[in-house]
């Protein structure tokens, strides 16, 4: 054994000029805390202390956990009526006002001036909100017939977040193959910095940088019509994705265990063969979470798209139409609602199906990388 | 003849990789040359101290600034502690695979998903309408003055959303401390909260400060949380109580090139705007990756 260890030691130096594997992980910390073994003092009188320090610590970290559900709660306690008329579709108006004056005891605020309003509001909203109606294909809030078909939002949004994903897509994965596999030290050194950097500008700088020459350049290369489109949105939204994408691929490819690509490249592989066909591959559950995280970033991100899509409620297969997505639908328009109307539950429903798309989809990214990826790794 | 053709892929799939990596190079560059170019001219003294004047075409944005400030200040007191408390019951209460610890993990990792616009309709709901409108409705008979939106609510909210940062980074700074350290005070007799308190808090609070830094950062950059929750288009005077309302240099900048009244006009002022939240977030990203360094380097050498 002593005889191999200086060999293997040779060989990496040897491939290191041609293809560097990442530095290897350390270890998790061993699961068994030593605090918690040595468990509680021999003096009584601390234990109390003890142990009311450490249920307040744990009641914080559960309030972590019910953070999560207050925020699903009073995003969908608002929208709650809607989801109800659409169960029912239309039956009595006595149902749906009852549903109604749920609400209004916030909306009570508003007071006199709301009040005349709020029985039209609720003859109109058992018109407009019903299954059929909420996936409508107008748009139309404010309006004297309100149409509140949420179609053109979800087109819009998947509209943008495809034309992101398409373009960060194969930069960030290849990005990050790059500076996982083949990249000198010195590329990595500028990469990590870059893409740090990258994240950290602000969505709204990005915004504002695609409205205001992103939008120009574009048109003047592809020369479209309308200067805001779902194209700049998406084409902005992607310089916002890349570094999520970036970050997640490249912790896949640099946790590909070692032994997979010495095994590969002592097979005869070239670097680049190794790179592609076995840790590419390897990784590929983490790169698809990689993925998935952009996706929903991309559907979530708002300032980008309310200032770079142009926010018309359109229905186009048409790329470089202006659209409007749900995240903006929200920005642009919450400010002008009356509290409780039902433009108001309708903008917190689209809230509602915001969270539960990232919920899903970051429940889903998460399974891949905990025990897809891992499992993996572990050979388990 | 293969080898060679080989060679021509391998050349091929380098160059696409390296041109990948460096076009994100290129982007973060052409972004900042555009900001800092188009920024150049306004940006002087007198902006930054002047308050927006002849109908927000003129002027500096001072206001905006102060407002920053404060909503990242209150954001930091609570959000700071509260994610400081949440990583050392993570890292030193819990077994790290139980139920709970992986419950509360899974809460912090959806936390960190969630969309930003989300957290503003939460706050507008849960902050603005329930405990704002609760204490009017219980205190002042209904007369409103927390029940709207106030500097508190969004600096509540963004709390909320800049937690997930906080906590990843203190986590990363606790595992950091030797177990060692922990072992030698435990030995010598001290509880597990003196432990925590004199010894893994000390040495863990570069990674503190690290996540307030990153926090603050992003804090101070999102808008969509605060967009119903506190912030507004122009105010004559700067906050002065938690419920006042607030200009911030991120809806500053949303505002001036969406909804000003010139546009084209205001150009510059939107351009030195963008610079100088772009430089704020720079310093404080800057500034939390060599603290971060400078732990490692702490960490190797101990």
């Amino acid at each position: 054994m002593q005889l191999l260890i200086p060999q293997e030691e040779g060989t990496e130096k040897a491939i290191r000029t041609g293809f560097t594997f990442p530095e290897k992980r350390p270890d998790p910390p061993k699961s068994e805390s030593p605090v918690k073994r040595t468990g509680w003092s021999l003096t009584p009188k601390m234990r109390v202390g003890e142990w009311v320090i450490e249920r307040g610590i744990q009641g914080v970290a559960l309030l972590c956990l019910s953070i999560i559900a207050l925020i699903f709660i009073f995003v969908f306690r608002e929208a709650a009526p809607i989801v109800m008329g659409k169960v029912k579709v239309v039956e009595e108006v006595s149902d749906i006002g009852a549903a109604e004056s749920y609400g209004d005891d916030e909306a009570a605020e508003d007071g006199m001036a709301a009040a005349p309003e709020l029985a039209m509001e609720a003859k109109a909203s058992d018109e407009t909100i019903d299954a059929k109606h909420i996936l409508g294909l107008e748009w139309q809030p404010v309006s004297l017939e309100p149409r509140f078909g949420i179609m053109p939002l979800i087109v819009g949004s998947l509209k943008v977040t495809f034309i992101a994903l398409l373009i960060a897509m194969p930069i960030g994965i290849f990005a990050a193959l790059y500076t996982s596999t083949f990249a000198p030290k010195w590329a990595k050194e500028i990469m990590k910095p870059t893409i740090e950097v990258l994240a950290g500008i602000p969505s709204v700088v990005i915004g504002f940088f695609a409205l205001v020459i992103l939008a120009s350049v574009l048109q003047n290369v592809l020369g479209y019509d309308s200067r805001l489109n779902a194209f700049v949105g998406g084409f902005a939204m992607a310089i916002a994705v890349i570094p999520i994408i970036f970050t997640v691929s490249e912790d896949a490819l640099a946790a590909v265990p070692k032994p997979l690509t010495g095994a590969s490249l002592a097979l005869g592989a070239t670097a680049w063969e190794t790179a592609l066909f076995v840790v590419l591959p390897a990784a590929t559950p983490g790169i698809f979470a990689a993925v998935i995280l952009g996706f929903g970033r991309a559907f979530g991100e708002t300032m980008i798209v309310l200032m770079a899509t142009g926010n018309a409620a359109l229905i186009s297969p048409d790329l470089f139409e202006s659209v409007r997505t749900l995240s903006a639908t929200i920005g642009a328009e919450m400010a002008e609602v009356v509290f409780g109307d039902p433009h108001y539950r309708m903008l917190f429903f689209l809230g509602t199906v915001l969270f539960v798309v990232s919920f899903g989809l970051n429940a889903i990214a998460e399974y891949f990388v905990r025990n897809r990826l891992m499992k993996k790794f572990k050979g388990g | 003849m293969a080898t060679q053709r080989k060679n021509i892929i391998g050349k091929l799939v380098f160059s696409l990789t390296a041109g990948c990596a460096f076009l994100c190079v290129g982007i973060v560059g052409w972004i900042m040359f555009n900001i800092v170019w188009g920024g150049r001219h306004h940006l002087t003294w007198n902006f930054l101290s002047a308050v927006p004047s002849e109908g927000m075409t003129e002027g500096g944005i001072f206001p905006a600034i102060i407002g920053t400030f404060f909503l990242v200040i209150i954001m930091s007191v609570v959000g700071v502690p509260f994610g400081t408390i949440t990583a050392l019951y993570l890292n030193e209460y819990v077994h790290r695979e139980s139920k709970l610890a992986k419950a509360v993990r899974f809460a912090v990792n959806t936390l960190a998903g969630i969309p930003a616009i989300v957290f503003g309709l939460f706050g507008l709901g849960f902050f603005v309408q329930f405990i704002g409108g609760g204490i009017d409705n219980v205190f002042r008979g209904g007369d409103m003055l927390w029940g709207q939106p106030t500097i508190l609510w969004a600096a509540l909210t963004m709390a909320l959303l800049t937690l997930p940062v906080v906590i990843v980074s203190v986590e990363e700074a606790l595992k950091q401390v030797p177990r060692d350290l922990r072992e030698a005070s435990l030995a010598l007799g001290a509880t597990k909260w003196q432990t925590v308190r004199k010894v893994v808090l000390p040495n863990s609070i570069g990674g503190i400060l690290t996540g307030a830094i990153l926090a603050v950062s992003r804090g101070a950059g999102e808008v969509a949380p605060i967009l119903f929750t506190g912030a507004a288009y122009f105010l004559p005077h700067l906050p002065g109580q938690l419920s006042d309302q607030f200009m911030e240099l991120g809806y500053h900048i949303f505002i001036m090139s969406t909804q000003s009244t010139d546009v084209t006009g205001t150009l510059g002022i939107q351009y030195a705007t963008t610079l100088v939240l772009l430089l704020l977030t720079f310093t404080l990203n800057f500034s939390a990756i060599w603290l971060r360094w400078r732990i490692r380097q702490n960490a190797v050498a101990a």
